[in-house]
């Protein structure tokens, strides 16, 4: 027995780690027939990874504080050595994140990766989405600029609109009656601390459930019905490590390649990254002409402009605007069809899908302009159809012509 | 299918929408060329003394210049009224209350504007100064309208009046729209020149905005070169593991 073994021997007498790796790793089986959508969910992981790393080195020269913060990130950008690096690869990163998750999320909703055994996978997964969202909100206060301030009081504001307790509750989220100093160090608290907190969390929880059930793949058919008789393995299965991980290999460089491509020529993205407004300091008096939350925030601030207010009161849109996440975590429950995979579905869901992409990204372009009347009217026929492919999705699932699975997948 | 291309053509159908509510004069292209040390370098005089007198670029400091091949002794001599050492911030004497009261408006720092503002706007603003005696400075500008700021460079470009012509917009109502420019009195150099001049300084405003995009562009390509070759090793590992996978 070699030393290495020896020591693996005492470790696993104590820990189990050749069981966890086992577990996790080499032994278990994923489908073999991943496509090029099954990327996105180590991808996401690696995004997660760079987030928190970069973060904690912005973290020793950020100053929450409104006097420097604003000052603290030029200083990173110039006099911090490879500051500028971090930052970019930071502020990239969120975005980068949300490209991530959306094309995560899309994959689901392609394959009905949420349908039973798959519940748990998906809720963890919103909450996921949830978080991270409100991990970007809370991040973007930070660097203090004119859209950071104005976005965050839009944002904040919506709470004021809830119904009796709303004013207070506002003020209790901010701890002042505007944006200031005490609300630029609580979302930096809730930033660095307790966000990422919950999401490593979540994502463990995610990752535990998928590895209970096992993932799900581009036909929709469980693997696990046929399995070898002597050695228990799904005949479709194969290893995580070395196949996926070799594969995720090639997956993570391409996608490291479009993400330099943006860090080191385009970091601001046109605008949609880093906005031009955020360049100027975060002023209270000044309230800019436009304000537009970051590209991934639009479809939902899209949606809660296009609600009309009731009585004066924005509270409808808000409503509305939480309504449209909180749909998302009944999606197992409201999928009626007999197959998974849109490669069996009818014609209805695939249009129904299609519509559903449309208007969601249609929502997504609107939320980025200025309201017009026009806008708001394809605004209003967008979150109608967002919310029709949630609400309708029992009746039109159920009567959707459905083609056979096949027994085992495809390839 | 029909319904879901009768929505994307609706969808193709927005841009247009969103351009129609754009408004602002047009603006002119700014001659921004990083590679060009020498127009970076001339562009650095100009904004130390046109413009480091009321405006601050306090997330700058001098000894940057050095990365537009400035050699600290020049730096010193000749670009340096307002500190002691080099490796000082760009910060001017003049207190935001101070500047409040005569101005109107604090001047901004400029660290960050080329970002915040973009070269267009620049290059077209500090060219587009027109006499107004309706204003407290005798100064207005055509792309910030009543701005608190003179013409600092009026010396230089010389002096020009605007000319306004009614025009009819979309909606059918009379506005007063920006025509042209004349000059009345010339400056101490031609229009070519001052053109030139603002070109240098805006190119110069645009590297301050970012002193590390320079070597941000130049490691970039070693990234993409690595990743590139990384790429095809990672490939064909792929490949030789999967072979036996059907």
């Amino acid at each position: 027995m070699s030393a290495l073994q020896k020591m693996m021997g005492w470790i696993d007498d104590r820990f189990p780690l050749t069981a966890t790796y086992k577990a996790h790793l080499s032994e278990y089986y994923a489908p073999k027939n991943f496509n090029f959508w099954y990327f996105f969910g180590s991808l996401a992981l690696l995004v997660l990874v760079l987030q928190i790393v970069t973060g904690i080195f912005l973290t020793m020269n950020y100053k929450p504080d409104a006097e420097l913060a604003f000052a603290s990130v030029e200083y990173i950008m110039r006099d911090v050595d490879w500051g500028w690096l971090i930052r970019y690869m930071h502020s990239t990163g969120a975005s980068m994140f949300f490209v991530v998750v959306y094309l995560h999320m899309f994959r689901g909703l392609m394959y009905g990766s949420y349908r039973k055994p798959r519940e748990l996978i998906w809720i963890f997964g919103v909450m996921i989405y949830l978080a991270l969202m409100a991990e970007a909100f809370l991040g973007y206060l930070l660097p203090w600029g004119q859209m950071s301030y104005w976005g965050a009081q839009v944002i904040v504001n919506l709470f004021a609109a809830v119904p009796f307790i709303g004013e207070d509750l506002s003020i209790w989220i901010r701890g002042d009656y505007v944006i200031g100093d005490a609300t630029l160090n609580r979302f930096f608290a809730f930033h660095v601390i307790a966000l990422p907190l919950v999401l490593l969390g979540l994502v463990v929880v995610h990752l535990v459930a998928l590895h209970e059930v096992g993932s799900n793949n581009p036909d929709g058919v469980e693997i696990k019905k046929h399995k070898d008789p002597v050695t228990h393995i799904p005949l479709d299965g194969i290893p995580f490590h070395p196949y996926y991980t070799v594969k995720d290999i090639v997956g993570v460089i391409v996608f490291l390649m479009v993400f330099s491509a943006i860090l080191f020529f385009a970091p601001e993205m046109g605008g949609y990254f880093l906005e031009q407004a955020n360049f100027v300091p975060a002023d209270p008096l000044k309230t800019p002409l436009h304000i537009a939350p970051l590209w991934y925030f639009t479809p939902f601030y899209a949606i809660l402009r296009a609600v009309p207010p009731l009585f004066g009161s924005q509270f409808p849109g808000v409503v509305a605007m939480g309504m449209s996440i909180v749909l998302m975590f009944f999606l197992p429950w409201l999928d009626r069809s007999k197959v998974k995979s849109i490669r069996y579905r009818g014609t209805i869901y695939k249009i129904a899908l299609a519509l559903f992409i449309v208007s969601f990204v249609g929502l997504g372009y609107l939320g980025l302009l200025p309201s017009t009347p026009i806008a708001t009217l394809f605004a209003r026929v967008f979150s109608v159809i967002y919310f029709l492919f949630f609400l309708l999705m029992p009746w039109y699932t159920s009567i959707d012509k459905t083609k056979p699975e096949p027994e085992r997948v495809t390839g | 299918m029909k319904r879901l291309k009768n929505f994307l053509f609706l969808l193709a159908a927005i841009p247009v929408i969103a351009l129609a509510s754009e408004a602002g004069p047009p603006l002119d292209k700014a001659p921004v060329n990083l590679a060009d040390q020498d127009s970076l370098q001339r562009g650095a005089r100009m904004f130390v003394n046109y413009c480091l007198n009321c405006h601050s670029a306090s997330a700058m400091r001098y000894s940057r210049l050095q990365d537009i091949g400035l050699t600290e002794d020049q730096i010193k001599d000749n670009l340096m009224f307002a500190a002691e050492k080099p490796g000082e911030l760009m910060k001017i004497g003049m207190t935001k209350t101070e500047a409040k009261a005569w101005f109107g408006a604090t001047p901004p720092d400029l660290s960050v504007i080329a970002r915040s503002r973009g070269a267009d706007w620049l290059y077209t603003y500090l060219r587009s100064f027109y006499r107004d005696d309706s204003r407290a400075t005798g100064w207005n500008n055509t792309v910030f309208d009543k701005v608190g700021m003179p013409h600092v460079m009026g010396g230089l470009q010389g002096e020009q009046i605007a000319h306004f012509k009614t025009v009819i917009d979309h909606e059918g109502k009379e506005t007063h729209a920006f025509d042209r420019f004349e000059l009345v009195k010339p400056g101490s150099v031609t229009l070519a020149e001052y053109d030139a001049q603002v070109g240098d300084l805006v190119n110069y405003l645009v590297w301050m905005g970012e002193p590390a995009q320079l070597q941000r562009k130049k490691l970039g390509l070693i990234v993409l070169a690595f990743l590139a070759i990384f790429f095809v090793v990672a490939y064909y590992l792929k490949k030789e593991f999967w072979k036996d996978i059907h």
